[in-house]
């Protein structure tokens, strides 16, 4: 089923279940954000793509990419109050932050050059790094890489992100997917000496050699996307991806 | 006698309980809610078993642990029905003399009786004392007469015959009741229950498909789409206990609201969540739903009805966001205590996906009353917009310490000095914050507002769940809005970065204007950022968060000022900008001087004291043990 309606007073379309952030970007709309990845279901935490959407005449700031899209609704994409609070989230965002590039780019985009709050605790260490939790390994490693190795930690301000009871993750195969879907780049992804080291969860596994004997995969791994995907053939778990 | 299977059964049940209790009219309740039991309340309601049954009387005299009866700072509390003689403070050792005076001879011991600190007159009656007489308790009026444990003290009171007569009315008119007697939700939100129900029950059904009232029962009642009835127990303020004492004191009004409202709904399943830090109410609600299950109340057929129904209780870790309707049926479903976004609400896909009903403890007590007396009644009390009564526990700098039931519209005024019998020590009012961590602080000029859900908001404040905080002279509003900042950056889930980070970033600001290094700007950062901690958060938690900071700084701005400018705390509370300063009222007694954990005090006996300022850490334990007002703090 298609739903129609209006962003910035231009019709749009989109198929019913999607949200509106997506739709968005499909019509080239700018919104920012930071939690989002359209793989994986909608989280609302970096607060960034606060849009005005007027629904049966009434009016509000909400988050778009967790808002279904609806027949007949308005959006609205900028305006000074939306500028002023996304820039008011990206102090904070960069406070907690403070040298991630994405993060430092969007912020200038909104004038922000530099957070007037203290950079937060840790920040920048190797135990919090640039983390923002935005959950998006969280999601990553649930919904798509479907093992469940990492979840959120505590809750308010002494909330963080790793494997269950802070341990080595122990279902981890260091397919790094979760290192790839980082927007600050915190997790940090190494290959060395045959063993691939997800910094940030501080899991190190053993690589599988191709038919070349060079390592290219953990061993783990693709036992994993085996048992997935029974389709292929074996002989493509023996080739590095550039020789398939 | 078993299961009691259709409404006349109950009813001749009733009489058969009514005739046995004339007997003994006699009873002695004594509050053993969690306040007087922490007073030993339990020991004082076993001494009166004991000796009455020494002295023979057991036969004539019902002894009943019962729920709260809201006045606990006078507990352990003994009311003797039919007189309504209330003895307050009663201990254990005190048991002998009143069965002896008071029990067999009538005879009125003066020493337990209440006495008024304001006019000083003693109260014999319960009704007459100012705390009590002011109150119209529909709700918590039922604690003082019934045992929670014993499913027959509430059906010996009428209890279930409103679920019978709501069996007999058919959904449509059960629903059209609490419509028309527009009860609102007593959870916070204020938002009309009716208008819940009516949402739920329709939702996923196509409007026409509905079947006639009446049928649904005959039919077996399996409704078309699974549906839940939650009850939100999931208390969590700080200083407040309203829900907690009627689940603990009068559990099956809730249980009989629930089935009302799954009967209207069309659901075959609820949930309690209840904070497992209120172990007394957990253990009165299991057995309460034992209790009905045996009598046939829960389960399948309820009543002869084609009515099938039962609940289930969740038993919460604590978590304050936990009370979030979205986050508590994230625990429900034994996923992290998270809210989400509420473009669809809970009454079309909550728990499970399904249609979910979510009302607190109190608005689901108060659905017996609205069905067994109806909507005409029920909206007679109470304002026009916000009808019927509310709890309140009355706590902070308030002489009569306790849980109050009044009817809406009452005035902060009231409440707080008709009721509440004004600030304690002659204190002078200041401030009163309504709606717990996440309410407004209202000062002075506010005191003659009507209390009620839509006037709260207007003043900048809240109902909540009806925390009510009072504030005399020695409350720094600075430090009110760190404290309250500081429990709120704790208890966010810690999602949304506005209230995460936000809160974090305001308590810091606050405390920095606390610790004297703010500046003008700090203040005008804090008013940015908690606009859009306001705007941007996704749940109500985040929203509202601001409330306190912000109240303060509308009402209270000199004292933020103060802080800011002069570097002095007008309250005497901010620690980093007070000092202790001996006045010449000095006796030289030597008491602060023995007292001072850091022996910074120095002076003979009969000489004038002096405190050295550079060791002093400003605990404030010469000032509190100073018989002669001579520690000045400025």
């Amino acid at each position: 089923m298609t739903v129609k309606f209006t962003i910035n007073g231009v019709g749009v379309e989109s198929a019913a279940g999607a949200n509106v952030l997506d739709t968005a970007r499909r019509y080239g709309f700018e919104i920012p954000s930071l939690c989002h990845h359209e793989a994986v279901v909608p989280y609302g935490a970096c607060r960034l793509c606060l849009v005005e959407i007027t629904k049966g005449g009434r009016k509000k700031l909400t988050t778009c990419c967790n808002y279904e899209v609806l027949e007949g609704i308005s959006v609205v994409t900028d305006s000074p109050a939306i500028r002023q609070h996304r820039a008011m989230v990206l102090e904070l965002i960069l406070a907690e932050a403070p040298d991630a590039e994405p993060v430092r780019e969007l912020a200038k985009q909104y004038g922000v050059d530099t957070s007037r709050f203290a950079k937060a605790a840790g920040a920048g260490t190797a135990e919090k790094r640039d983390c923002i939790l935005c959950g998006l390994c969280v999601r990553v490693c649930s919904e798509i890489v479907e093992v469940n190795a990492l979840t959120f930690n505590g809750r308010g301000d002494q909330k963080g992100v790793g494997a269950p009871y802070l341990e080595q993750p122990q279902n981890c195969i260091a397919c790094g997917a979760c290192a790839w879907a980082c927007p600050t780049n915190c997790i940090g992804f190494v290959e060395e000496g045959g063993m691939r080291k997800v910094v940030k969860w501080k899991r190190e596994l053993p690589m599988a050699k191709d038919d070349q004997g060079r390592p290219f995969a953990p061993v783990f791994q693709l036992t994993h996307f085996k048992q997935r995907a029974k389709a292929i053939q074996a002989d493509f778990y023996k080739k590095a991806p550039g020789d398939r | 006698m078993g299961k009691i299977r259709n409404p006349k059964e109950l009813h001749s049940y009733r009489e058969e309980l009514l005739a046995k209790r004339t007997a003994s009219r006699k009873v002695i309740a004594v509050c053993c809610g969690t306040g007087c039991n922490a007073s030993g309340a339990r020991k004082v309601a076993q001494a009166l078993v004991d000796e009455i049954q020494k002295q023979g009387l057991a036969k004539e005299i019902d002894v009943r642990p019962t729920g709260c009866h809201g006045f606990c700072e006078r507990g352990t509390l003994v009311l003797m029905h039919p007189e309504e003689t209330l003895y307050q403070r009663v201990k254990p050792e005190d048991v002998p003399a009143i069965v002896e005076k008071t029990v067999k001879n009538g005879e009125i011991i003066a020493e337990h009786l209440y006495d008024d600190p304001v006019s000083g007159e003693k109260h014999v009656k319960e009704y007459e004392i100012p705390f009590y007489k002011h109150q119209e308790r529909l709700i918590l009026g039922k604690n003082g007469l019934i045992d929670p444990t014993k499913i027959d003290d509430y059906i010996a009171l009428g209890g279930y015959q409103a679920l019978a007569k709501a069996l007999e009315m058919g959904p449509d008119r059960v629903l059209d009741e609490v419509k028309r007697a527009n009860v609102r939700g007593r959870g916070g939100g204020g938002f009309p229950a009716g208008r819940k129900w009516e949402t739920c029950r329709n939702a996923g059904r196509q409007q026409n498909a509905l079947p006639p009232s009446g049928e649904a029962r005959e039919g077996g009642s399996v409704p078309a789409e699974k549906r839940y009835v939650i009850c939100n127990a999931d208390e969590g303020d700080p200083g407040a206990f309203m829900d907690r004492s009627v689940l603990e004191g009068n559990p099956h009004a809730v249980i009989e609201g629930m089935i009302i409202g799954a009967f209207t709904i069309g659901s075959d399943e609820g949930y309690v969540y209840v904070r497992h830090e209120y172990p007394l109410a957990v253990k009165h609600l299991t057995v309460a739903l034992e209790q009905a299950r045996e009598k046939g109340l829960l389960g399948k057929g309820i009543l002869g009805s084609g009515l099938c129904f039962d609940i289930k209780i969740n038993r919460g870790g604590g978590a304050f966001v936990c009370g979030e309707s979205t986050a508590l049926m994230a625990s429900i479903e034994g996923k992290v205590g998270e809210p989400r976004a509420k473009h669809i609400h809970t009454v079309v896909a909550g728990l499970n996906g399904k249609p979910t009903n979510l009302n607190n403890v109190e608005t689901w007590a108060n659905i017996p009353l609205v069905i067994e007396k109806g909507a005409d009644w029920y909206t007679k009390i109470g304002t026009k917009s916000s009808p019927g009564t509310k709890i309140f526990s009355l706590v902070g700098k308030v002489n009569n310490t306790g849980l109050v039931e009044v009817p809406m519209g009452m005035t902060l005024r009231q409440i707080i000095f008709d009721i509440g019998g004004g600030i304690p020590k002659g204190g002078e009012f200041k401030a009163v914050q309504t709606g717990g961590p996440s309410g407004g602080c209202l000062p002075a000029d506010k005191l003659d507002i009507p209390v009620d859900f839509d006037t709260l908001v207007e003043q900048g404040s809240m109902m909540g769940s009806g925390g009510m905080i009072v504030m005399d002279d020695k409350t720094c509003m600075v430090d009110v809005a760190k404290y309250f900042l500081n429990f709120l950056k704790f208890e966010s889930c810690g999602k949304c970065t506005t209230c995460r980070e936000g809160l974090r970033r305001l308590h810091e600001l606050v405390t920095e204007i606390t610790e004297g290094r703010a500046t003008l700007e700090t203040i005008q950062l804090i008013e940015e950022l908690a606009a859009t901690v306001e705007a941007g958060s996704l749940c109500a938690l985040g929203t509202t968060a601001v409330n306190p900071v912000r109240s303060t700084l509308q009402f209270f701005r000199d004292e933020y000022l103060a802080h800011v400018n002069e570097k002095r705390c007008p309250a005497g509370v901010c620690k980093a900008l007070i000092t202790y300063e001996i006045t010449d009222a000095c006796t030289g007694c030597m008491v602060c001087k023995k007292r001072c954990p850091e022996s910074v005090i120095s002076g003979d006996k009969k000489q004038k004291h002096v405190i050295d300022t550079a060791g002093c850490i400003k605990c404030g334990i010469c000032n509190d043990v100073c018989k002669f007002d001579a520690v000045r703090v400025y």
